[in-house]
């Protein structure tokens, strides 16, 4: 699904340059379940900027499905994030003045889904996401772990082939943390999606069989098979 | 979507979007008005042209007298003989108005770029009766009690083949009807109300004019705001009366547009040198007063008013937007994290601008109709002074006619006062303007914020919100 070799990636930081990533080699397999462990600053967030289509590396290539996403034009990288990539963001990034199921429908916009169409899928993502009775509520209306719940259906509307989490329990008490890591894992099961999620939380790298470790922006692998691959 | 979407976040910053399209609508309601009390003033403006022309007459030709050509008034008599009494009565040609020929007025009419030309001879009839002193000067009531009175009618022959151009086109008949074509030579007439009132006529009544007694066909009243003529008679009866066969001393000229105006008058000055020719432009230079204050104030003052209000309307609908674009980064930066192309997300920021366009659009329209109307209730009435030099008609006569025999205030002074309601009217240019420079106004906010949105990299976008 995705290889990524030798990414580099600089921001400008006053007059120095400074590598979020430093020559980054990944290969992620379709349908498999990554975890993105890190402190904060260590290049979780850039890391997953790229392989959403939503940045381009300084240098080194990214490579989805065999397109190197590094050369596609700006509007390739539009389309691919409207057909095959889905987000879920740690604040949710929900639209405050549409309800739940319209913002699961905006999802549905760049791929010109008839309304009825999209009101029926929309409805059905919230249903998948236990908030089917919760669809004409404004953001403001739900829990936290409501509105990450919504967020997620906006990412699956589509049916796409990738979710990527960033942070996705990151504002989350525990027990909501749980049941929203667990749905994700359902998902994935249930649909065969490839499912990045990026976090600084142990116990949810640890439910990934692989986690990638970013330090400095540098990466290394490590294998939660072997010490049970699951989160204590 | 796009609906929803739009109605929900300008529903949601409201205050900020009632900021925008209330001050688009203040600059569009002060385009409206300043259009309506232009528009006022020049109408006005035409009202004051229409009562000196008719409607239908682009320019007028006329002549000064020579110095010492024109008669006037002789009491003979041997210096320090007794006081005698006398009375009598004259008619001639309004004394500020040379004659010209009936062949001139053919002339005229062949010119190119003219539609048609006709004459016209404005008489003045004066009866007169007192005593004098021969040889004491001319006779005053300054000197002890009143020795002097006159009675002055103005009269104009019309040529009633062509009453479309000339002195009877901008009048409205009150009672009984216009000449019909076989009045031609016959002793009829037309009176004007104010005359007819004060003299106790009506259509059906006799007027004795140089003697003999004309029918009076009917009663007109002078174009709005104006005043005309008392009497107007047929030109070839005038001709007799006034002793000026085949001559007229105005020519009343209808030019085949107005942009030849200019043309056919200068082709006219071309063909009689020493005649004066009046076109609305000139004549409307020489309004003076309130008219031409109110005019010159919605001109000057109340455009540049509205330039400057509509520009820190701009400016404030330019700013507020690129502030909700700023504090909706995130928001965007989902949308084309979501896939949504630049061009949807710019297409919804200018929506909402359009929106408040319209809405701004649609408050001003409603203020300038409020401003039109307080253009009419404040402005009310404007009076107008036209100098007699540029009055070829009745005002001319009477005014010159009141310089020579000075017979009191009741002939007015040396120039001719019109009377016109101003009437603040909104023309549908002036609400096109309007309603397009609000909506351009909403886009424009719009475009600026959409301009900061195509240019906002997703990326970017998400990392300022962490």
């Amino acid at each position: 699904m995705y290889e990524l070799r030798q990414v580099t990636k600089l921001y400008r930081k006053g007059r120095k340059e400074v590598a979020a990533l430093a020559r980054v080699d990944l290969e992620v397999a379709d349908g498999e379940f990554l975890s993105i462990q890190g402190p904060t600053g260590s290049g979780k967030t850039t890391l997953m900027l790229l392989l959403g289509a939503l940045d381009r590396p300084s240098s080194g290539s990214i490579l989805l499905d065999g397109k190197d996403l590094s050369q596609l034009r700006s509007g390739q990288l539009t389309d691919t994030r409207a057909r095959t990539l889905g987000f879920v963001f740690q604040n949710y990034n929900l639209m405050p003045t549409l309800t739940a199921a319209e913002n699961v429908q905006a999802a549905l916009v760049p791929l010109g889904v008839p309304p009825n169409e999209a009101r029926r899928r929309a409805r059905a993502a919230l249903d998948d996401v236990g908030l089917g009775e919760r669809a004409g509520f404004y953001p403001l209306e739900l829990s936290g772990g409501e509105q990450q719940r919504v967020a997620i259906a906006r990412a699956l509307v589509k049916e796409p082939r990738v979710l990527l989490a960033d942070e996705p329990t990151g504002n989350l008490d525990e027990g909501t943390r749980d049941e929203v890591v667990a749905l994700l894992e359902g998902l994935r099961s249930s649909r065969g999606l490839t499912l990045i999620v990026a976090t600084h939380d142990s116990q949810v790298a640890r439910r990934a069989p692989r986690t990638a470790v970013m330090e400095k922006g540098r990466l290394r692998i490590r294998n939660n098979q072997s010490n049970g691959g699951q989160a204590e | 979507m796009f609906f929803t979407y739009l109605l929900r976040e300008l529903r949601r910053r409201r205050r900020q979007a009632a900021l925008v399209s209330l001050g688009l609508a203040v600059g569009v309601g002060l385009v409206v008005t300043v259009g309506a009390a232009s528009s006022a003033a020049s109408s006005a403006q035409d009202q004051v042209l229409h009562s000196l022309y008719g409607v239908g007459t682009d320019l007028t030709v006329t002549k000064a007298p020579t110095a010492g050509s024109g008669g006037g008034f002789h009491f003979g008599g041997a210096a320090g003989s007794a006081p005698r009494s006398f009375s009598g009565s004259h008619i001639g040609s309004s004394p500020g108005l040379a004659l010209l020929s009936n062949t001139d007025v053919t002339k005229v009419a062949a010119l190119s770029g003219v539609r048609s030309a006709v004459g016209g001879l404005s008489l003045i009839s004066i009866t007169f009766s007192g005593q004098f002193t021969p040889g004491s000067g001319p006779p005053s009531s300054t000197t002890g009690p009143p020795s002097f009175s006159a009675n002055t009618v103005s009269i104009v022959g019309v040529d009633i083949n062509n009453p479309a151009v000339g002195p009877l086109s901008g009048t409205t008949l009150l009672s009984g009807h216009y000449f019909a074509s076989s009045d031609q030579d016959a002793q009829v007439a037309l009176l004007d109300a104010s005359y007819a009132k004060q003299q106790g006529l009506k259509a059906g009544s006799t007027v004795t004019l140089g003697g003999s007694s004309y029918r009076v066909l009917g009663v007109v009243s002078p174009p709005s705001g104006g005043t005309g003529s008392d009497v107007y008679i047929p030109l070839e009866r005038a001709q007799a009366l006034g002793s000026a066969a085949n001559q007229v001393n105005t020519i009343y000229v209808e030019a085949q547009s107005s942009s030849g105006v200019s043309a056919v008058s200068r082709e006219v000055s071309g063909l009689l040198p020493s005649a004066t020719v009046t076109t609305a432009a000139t004549l409307a230079s020489q309004v003076s007063s309130s008219l031409g204050a109110t005019s010159g104030l919605a001109g000057s003052l109340g455009t540049w008013l509205a330039v400057i209000v509509l520009i820190v309307a701009f400016a404030l609908a330019a700013m507020l937007s690129l502030s909700s674009v700023s504090a909706r980064v995130r928001e965007f930066g989902t949308l084309k994290a979501l896939g949504w192309r630049t061009r949807r997300v710019v297409g919804q920021i200018l929506g909402e601008g359009l929106a408040e366009g319209v809405v701004g659009a649609t408050l001003g329209v409603g203020l300038g109709f409020l401003g039109a109307y307080l253009v009419g209730r404040i402005g009310g009435t404007v009076k107008t002074v036209v100098g007699s030099s540029t009055f070829p008609r009745a005002g001319g006569a009477l005014a010159a006619a009141a310089g020579r025999f000075r017979p009191g205030a009741a002939l007015g002074g040396g120039g001719h006062t019109v009377t016109v309601h101003l009437n603040g009217t909104v023309g549908l240019a002036t609400l096109g303007l309007a309603v397009g420079l609000a909506v351009a106004g909403g886009l424009l906010a719009g475009g600026i914020g959409g301009w900061r949105v195509a240019r906002l990299q997703p990326a970017e976008a998400l990392r300022q919100v962490g």
